[in-house]
Formats: C-alpha cells, sequence, structure tokens
C-alpha cells in the first residue's frame, strides 16, 4: 500500500461547457509515475473546504485529482457568496455541470502523468450531477455516487428548463461501474429511493455496487458537519478506494486499494 | 437535502456587512445544507440589494429551533415597541385637541 506520499495542489484553469474558463483545484503525487484521474463534482453550497481536503485526499492515495468550480461564471467573490447567488437563481443547468465535468475530464487527460483512466465521484447534489455525467458522457471508467438526491424524481413540479430530466431515467446510458454510497437516516434520497433505483439498475443489467449504512443520514463523510459518522465514513472510503483501484488502476502499485 | 427552493422576500432596510452599511432590497430564505455552520440543515438568510447586482450579502445560518424562536421574538419586538413608540403620539394627538 502506498500512503503518506508526497503531493501537490494548486488552483489551475479549465475549460468548460461553451468552451468558458474557469477555476480548478488539482492535487497530485508528485512522483514521477502514471495515475489515474479523479473529478470530484461539489455539492450545492459550493466549492467549499472540505472539496479541497477531498481532492488532496485522492491525491495523498495514489490519484491525479480536480475539483472544478462549478459556478465559476459568477466571477470573483468567496465561493461561499457565489454559492448563495447561484441558489438564489436556481442553481445551474444541468448541460452546463455535464459540459463542465467534460471539460475537467479533459483537464486530466492532457495531464503528462495521466495513466487514461478517469474516475468521477460526487456528493450530494454533485451526487446526481456524477450519476447524470456518467449517463451522460463517454470516457468515463468508474463512478461513484454519495447520496445524490434527486435522481429519482418523484414530484414532476421539479423539473424545469435547468434539471429537465430525472437522472434516472437516463440509467440505460450509463456504461461504466457505478458505486452508491448512501445512508439510511437520509431524507434525500431515501432508503426506498435507493432501493427503486437499484431496482432499475438490476432490471437494466448495469455493473453497480451499493452500500448502505445504518446510523448515518446525508453527508456523512463530511468531517466539517454533525452529520459526520466516522465508522461508517471509514468503510465508506474503503470502499471508495477498493472500486477505484479496481476500475482505474493500470499498474497494481499505483494507487491505494483502501 | 439540497433542494434550490429559495423563499424571497421583498425588504426595505440596510444591513452592515465587510464593507460596512448598504441598502438592502432582498432577502433570500432557505433551508438547506449550511457553508459554514456544523449543523445537517439550516435555516439560511443571505439579505442582499439586488438593485445594486445583489453582489455583496450579509448571511445567517440559524438553526431551526433558534429560526422559529427568533421570529417570535421579532414580532414580539415590534409588537411591544409599536405600541411604546405609538405612545407619544397619541398623546401629541390628545393635546392638539
Amino acid at each position: 500500500m502506498i500512503y503518506y506520499q508526497g503531493l501537490q495542489a494548486e488552483s489551475v484553469r479549465f475549460r468548460g461547457y461553451n468552451g468558458d474558463q474557469g477555476d480548478a483545484y488539482y492535487a497530485r503525487p508528485t512522483r514521477a509515475e502514471k495515475f489515474p484521474g479523479v473529478v470530484v463534482i461539489h455539492h450545492l453550497p459550493g466549492w467549499d473546504e472540505w472539496i479541497m481536503e477531498v481532492v488532496r485526499n485522492f491525491a495523498h492515495h495514489g490519484y491525479a485529482a480536480i475539483s472544478h468550480h462549478l459556478y465559476f461564471r459568477e466571477g470573483d467573490g468567496s465561493p461561499d457568496d457565489i454559492g448563495a447567488r447561484v441558489r438564489a437563481a436556481g442553481g445551474v443547468a444541468d448541460a452546463q455541470v455535464v459540459g463542465d465535468t467534460a471539460g475537467a475530464m479533459a483537464y486530466l487527460r492532457t495531464q503528462s502523468n495521466s495513466n487514461g483512466k478517469i474516475g468521477i465521484i460526487g456528493f450530494c447534489s454533485g451526487g446526481r450531477h456524477a450519476y447524470l455525467a456518467a449517463c451522460s458522457l463517454p470516457g468515463i471508467d468508474a463512478v461513484v455516487d454519495c447520496w445524490g438526491g434527486n435522481v429519482i424524481v418523484d414530484d414532476p413540479k421539479l423539473l424545469n428548463d435547468k434539471r429537465p430530466v430525472a437522472p434516472i431515467d437516463l440509467t440505460a446510458k450509463l456504461n461504466c461501474p457505478l458505486l452508491g454510497i448512501f445512508g439510511n437516516d437520509d431524507a434525500n434520497p431515501t432508503a426506498d429511493q435507493v432501493n427503486r433505483t437499484e431496482a432499475v439498475l438490476k432490471k437494466l443489467g448495469k455493473n453497480y455496487e451499493f452500500h448502505r449504512y445504518d446510523g448515518a443520514g446525508h453527508a456523512f463523510f463530511n468531517t466539517f458537519r454533525d452529520a459526520y459518522r466516522p465508522d461508517q465514513a471509514l468503510d465508506g472510503w474503503k470502499k471508495v478506494f477498493a472500486f477505484f483501484s479496481r476500475n482505474l488502476a493500470t499498474s497494481a502499485a499505483s494507487v491505494a486499494a483502501e | 437535502m439540497c433542494s434550490y427552493i429559495v423563499e424571497k422576500a421583498a425588504l426595505v432596510g440596510s444591513a452592515k456587512g465587510r464593507k460596512g452599511w448598504m441598502r438592502i432590497d432582498t432577502a433570500n430564505v432557505y433551508f438547506d445544507h449550511p457553508y459554514y455552520s456544523t449543523l445537517d440543515h439550516v435555516l439560511a438568510i443571505d439579505f442582499t440589494n439586488e438593485g445594486e447586482g445583489g453582489r455583496d450579502r450579509v448571511a445567517v445560518e440559524l438553526s431551526a429551533d433558534s429560526a422559529r424562536a427568533l421570529v417570535e421574538r421579532i414580532l414580539a419586538a415590534l409588537a411591544s415597541g409599536e405600541a411604546t413608540h405609538a405612545v407619544p403620539l397619541r398623546e401629541a394627538a390628545v393635546a392638539a385637541h
């Protein structure tokens, strides 16, 4: 296993949807090898400090990881103020998020350290975005949905110009392995919605694995929140790293398996 | 949950932010995941001036219980304050007759 390795982290510019240029946070191991790439999609409140920690954690485990700022078009300002403005405007459009995610993937692929494999992981609304991207974009080798809400949309009023389709309805187009991590006490997605998502994946013969945790609700990986559940989160992270190691590593020694 | 549900209230008032005092015309109110608080969900209020672009805000994140208590205290303060300030006006009106 490879732990405690040197890493470098910095803000970079990437080109996203419509060719627009924005900020991203990029971290990778410093040793001269090839690494799998991971795109980390942040949650609705914004591009926050915890997400930066997640990016560095992937680098620590042997991945070149990037988190693109989904709200960069709002211009200068602190991520929390920008996130508040985006929320007040009804959020960002799914098509834009998918395009920006393709741009973040392209950034990773063009780096000299890329092993050619790309995984995507998202949290909360980012989990939904990860599911959506994996059903929309070519070239994704593995996807992790961490408690993405509104993958199933029970209230049609929640569909609009920005979010016109429920991701579950795109599941037939999913063409990479999917890992789902969920807390059984979560209100969005509920345990019932997770079961219904799994039923669709099973019916369509998709390659997936779901892990459900008792005593955990929404965002239970988030060390900045009261929702953090250390035992469940540690086990969940093991599942994530084992999944990415199986699907993204091109040499056994390149990444940590847990 | 990440809901995108925001209640907008039109306001007449002012607030003090990082650049000092500013006029505000809008409060964006929502109950969702916080940015700063450690709570799972908060009642958040962003006071902004949409008429001037809405780029600056004064923000609060409150627990649900404390938000409800605050609503009661606001109403109580308005009731007692308006009653108190109305007394001299009534006295003045009586004296004028």
